[in-house]
């Protein structure tokens, strides 16, 4: 910073900012919505497989099925969470309200634990949790 | 606008024109499809997961359903047209050179429509076969 000979204030960097939660969130928001980006193709190309037949279906489900599968279809699983909950917040924002930084910085921590217990719900519903499976979907299919 | 000062750089009122980025229109489509998608969002995901629990056969089943089929179709096609919105705000936040920008910002737009015909395409090929 010694270089810096401007007196003028400083516009305050990512740097030299104290790390909020509420940024934290804001950052997440993208980084999931980015993240969903990748997840939405992943959709469409099992779609895909399903209508092009069990040639292009099987390989997929094989991926998709295996441990580094199942753990990046969690990571999504919990990107949406996130992005759903946190888009609900931005709506409300949108409206004016919920700007009292106290109430915000709450709610962000709120979001970011729900939003885990969201995924976690959904995949221990859906029997997705080997040897969990409370609806007994497991052969309901 | 006598007695207010304008804020507008003399480029600015030479050209006489707005922003050309439709920021509004942008805001409120951004928003209308993201009330969407809090609802099909949440039904695609606990149907979806359902569906590929029973193999091959419970996926073209599923698919098969009209209900889910038309379903699909809008939770696909409206999280599409979300991504691409929210990916060209990315876009323009981060990447300031002028010819990158604007070939990832049609890039954004052929993967987007190039995803939703894929999507279509499956949906009704295994809709209207059932």
């Amino acid at each position: 910073m010694s270089s810096w000979t401007d007196k003028r204030p400083m516009s305050p960097h990512v740097s030299i900012w104290k790390w909020h939660i509420t940024m934290a969130g804001s950052i997440l928001h993208r980084a999931t919505g980015c993240a969903n980006y990748v997840g939405a193709a992943v959709i469409v190309a099992w779609l895909f497989a399903t209508a092009a037949g069990p040639d292009y279906y099987e390989p997929l489900s094989a991926v998709t099925g295996s441990i580094w599968g199942q753990l990046i279809l969690f990571g999504f699983t919990l990107s949406v969470c996130y992005h759903l909950l946190s888009g609900l917040r931005h709506l409300f924002w949108d409206a004016g309200k919920g700007f009292n930084p106290k109430f915000a910085s709450t709610m962000g921590a709120i979001i970011l634990v729900s939003s885990l217990a969201l995924a976690v719900a959904i995949w221990l519903l859906a029997g997705l949790v080997p040897g969990v499976d409370p609806l007994h979907m497991t052969g309901a299919a | 606008m006598a007695g207010k000062e304008s804020i507008r750089t003399p480029l600015g009122k030479v050209r006489g024109l707005g922003s050309a980025k439709h920021g509004a229109g942008h805001f409120i489509t951004q928003r209308v499809s993201a009330i969407a998608l809090l609802f099909l969002v949440p039904w695609f995901l606990i149907s979806l997961i359902g569906a590929v629990r029973g193999g091959y056969d419970g996926a073209l089943v599923w698919v098969a359903d009209p209900i889910n089929a038309v379903l699909t179709l809008l939770a696909v096609g409206t999280a599409l047209y979300h991504m691409r919105l929210g990916m060209q705000v990315v876009i323009e936040d981060y990447i300031a050179k002028h010819g990158t920008r604007n070939l990832l910002l049609i890039l954004n737009t052929f993967i987007c429509i190039a995803l939703f015909a894929t999507a279509a395409y499956a949906v009704l090929k295994i809709a209207i076969a059932a």
